[in-house]
């Protein structure tokens, strides 16, 4: 009997010091990024890992610096761009794909997954030269451009399966009500898919928030520039000194909202997941 | 209440032809219920006069008017889904208000609609509650409140019953019965479940593989079916089919089975079939009395249930299935007794190879049983 306790009491444990060893794999960079960035510049290298007094100076810096305030309203103007867009287009193209039988429906899926394959860089100088001609380069609307063609793919798959999994009779049953395909969309389909919308246009969201080989080619100036590149031209004193206090503070500072934006839709995040039970 | 009209109806479906020529009249007010197999074509035929899938070829008409280009809110039908398909994130008034919102009624009389559609159904105490809330008879009765709250002169129906459980199933189907008789309105309703069919129709319409097999009242379609397949189809248990030759064409026809032996002077015209002919005699398994024969005579029980009301015997006649026999509930038939068959003869039908009903002579009816010849069992 002992030994079988003893051998529960093991197997317990080694699950905790596995779960430890993970915690501390995922977790560790954050930690230490916040860590350096409550540091003065004075302490930044002398290796510790707990903090005695946290010292704010690197934060003030940062949100004193004109720029960064604009990079992050900048980010901030994009994404919710992005967002928008790219639920809207992909909204009423996944009501298309997922609910209407066309000659090639296949095919347009496939393409569109397919297209979502290509990396960034592939077509990064093709969509220069798009964006030249449209005389968008070095401002906000370039980014929301190639972020929400970046974004679609993903976003018309997820909701056409969604949408695909949604009876079709109720559908007809809001046609027979006398509806057009738009009001069955928004006011009979809409309010069923609102956890796959938050999920996707979180996912979108955070896409566009983190972007940065765009976001240095397209923009320029310090006026259109969004914060992952105003973060990384943050540059101190000399040209051999990296601020990393500064930089720390800075990720710090964006990181923030996405993690809040989570928190808030996190139980709606989860529904998404079991919307299937749902069935009236 | 308005009149329907079907004329040479078609519809295919990336070149398969779901249906051929379908022509129907329906008259205002009338309960028509549509059966047949599954992929006979019932529910696309529900769904074209609903306006949910085109019409091919053909026409259909509301009232003289053509509607086939109309959408279905304009066509003036309601339909009540086989899911029911109420929508989750509205309330009972909601769902049932959803068609008169869309229809940009005023508030007061859509509130004075929706009431008084709850009202019929017995909804009234549950309109605050979402569809999860409420069971599958309520559900059901919603699916229904929706349909008729803007008051559409045609009702459809698309199996509204084959959710539920048996006994909810009566009552639901006394309560659409209940419903045709005190709105009026007229109803086409599709199911497989033949009991649903002849308990509420006033017309039934028997569809196989995308044709129009019969039309008429239940009793016609039971008692004088036109062909083998609608004889087969109604009924349960349903009517035993024997194969037959015939022996001699002529206004009444006689022939020769091997299970029952020669049956002259049957009140069916021959004249059209050779002699010899192949045949199939068919009865229903109530049309058959049993009598206990004595020795090796007779047929041989093969399988005896027993319901309660009534028990069925099986009787082996060398074929695939039984012959079934519906005998009081009292009786005692043994698994391997022998039996003699008497059938009565105005329940025969006699088919010819294609299935199709040899035409009957309705005064033969009356005057031959005595005179028809029985000359004992194979």
């Amino acid at each position: 009997m002992s030994l079988r306790l003893l051998k529960k009491t093991l197997l317990r444990l080694g699950f905790c010091v596995a779960i430890g060893i993970l915690l501390l794999y995922a977790v560790f960079p954050f930690y230490y990024a916040v860590l350096t960035s409550l540091k003065p510049s004075s302490a930044l290298f002398q290796v510790s890992y707990w903090l005695d007094k946290p010292d704010f100076s690197n934060y003030t810096a940062v949100l004193q610096q004109a720029s960064f305030l604009q990079a992050i309203g900048n980010s901030v103007f994009v994404a919710i761009c992005v967002v928008a867009l790219a639920l809207f287009l992909s909204l009423t193209a996944a009501y298309a794909l997922g609910r209407v039988k066309f000659r090639g429906r296949g095919t347009v899926l496939l393409l569109v997954l397919g297209v979502s394959m290509f990396p960034q860089v592939a077509v990064l100088s093709g969509l220069f030269e798009v964006i030249r001609a449209l005389g968008l380069y070095n401002s906000a609307w370039a980014l929301i451009l190639s972020y929400t063609i970046f974004t679609l793919p993903f976003t018309v798959w997820v909701l056409t399966t969604f949408i695909g999994q949604l009876p079709g009779e109720l559908e007809e049953a809001a046609i027979m009500d006398g509806a057009s395909p738009w009001v069955a969309l928004t006011r009979v389909l809409l309010p069923l898919l609102w956890p796959a919308l938050v999920t996707t246009g979180l996912l979108a969201f955070i896409a566009a928030w983190n972007e940065f080989l765009f976001a240095l080619t397209f923009t320029l100036t310090d006026q259109e520039r969004t914060v992952p590149v105003a973060i990384a031209l943050i540059s101190g004193g000399s040209q051999h000194e990296l601020p990393w206090g500064l930089l720390m503070a800075a990720s710090v500072i964006v990181t923030v909202p996405l993690v809040l934006l989570v928190l808030v839709f996190q139980r709606r995040i989860v529904s998404g997941l079991t919307t299937g039970a749902l069935k009236g | 209440m308005s009149k329907l009209q079907l004329d040479n109806v078609n519809k295919q479906l990336g070149g398969l032809r779901i249906l051929r020529d379908i022509s129907l009249e329906i008259a205002s007010g009338e309960f028509v219920v549509f059966v047949g197999p599954s992929g006979c074509g019932k529910s696309t035929l529900l769904r074209l006069i609903a306006g949910l899938e085109s019409i091919c070829a053909g026409d259909l008409l509301i009232d003289g008017r053509r509607v086939n280009d109309l959408e279905p809110r304009e066509r003036g039908v309601g339909m009540v889904f086989q899911s029911y398909a109420l929508y989750p994130h509205m309330s009972v008034y909601d769902n049932i208000g959803f068609g008169l919102k869309l229809a940009k009624t005023d508030k007061r009389s859509l509130r004075e609609r929706v009431l008084e559609t709850a009202r019929v159904l017995q909804l009234d105490k549950l309109l605050q509650r979402k569809p999860k809330e409420l069971s599958g008879g309520q559900r059901q009765r919603v699916a229904m409140g929706r349909a008729m709250a803007r008051e559409p002169d045609i009702l459809l129906f698309d199996e509204p019953l084959s959710n539920l459980d048996a006994s909810l199933r009566v009552q639901m189907r006394n309560e659409i019965a209940r419903l045709h008789a005190s709105l009026g309105t007229t109803m086409i309703y599709v199911t497989h479940d033949q009991v649903e069919a002849m308990t509420l129709a006033d017309k039934i319409v028997v569809l196989n593989a995308g044709r129009i097999e019969q039309v008429g009242s239940p009793r016609e379609l039971y008692e004088r079916p036109v062909s083998r397949f609608v004889a087969g189809f109604l009924g349960s248990p349903r009517m035993n089919f024997l194969p037959a030759q015939l022996l001699a064409p002529g206004l009444h026809s006689a022939i020769s089975t091997p299970a029952l032996g020669q049956l002259a002077a049957l009140p069916f015209d021959s004249r059209a079939l050779a002699a010899g002919s192949p045949l199939t005699l068919g009865i229903r398994p109530e049309h058959l009395s049993l009598q206990k024969a004595s020795g090796d005579a007779g047929l041989r029980v093969v399988g005896v249930e027993y319901l309660g009301c009534e028990t069925y015997v099986h009787l082996d006649v060398d074929q695939d299935e039984p012959l079934i026999c519906r005998c009081a509930a009292t009786a005692e038939w043994r698994h391997g007794d022998r039996a003699e068959l008497r059938p009565e003869f105005a329940g025969l039908h006699l088919f010819d190879a294609d299935g199709n009903c040899l035409p009957r002579q309705a005064a033969a009816t009356a005057s031959n049983p005595a005179s028809a010849l029985r000359q004992g069992c194979a």
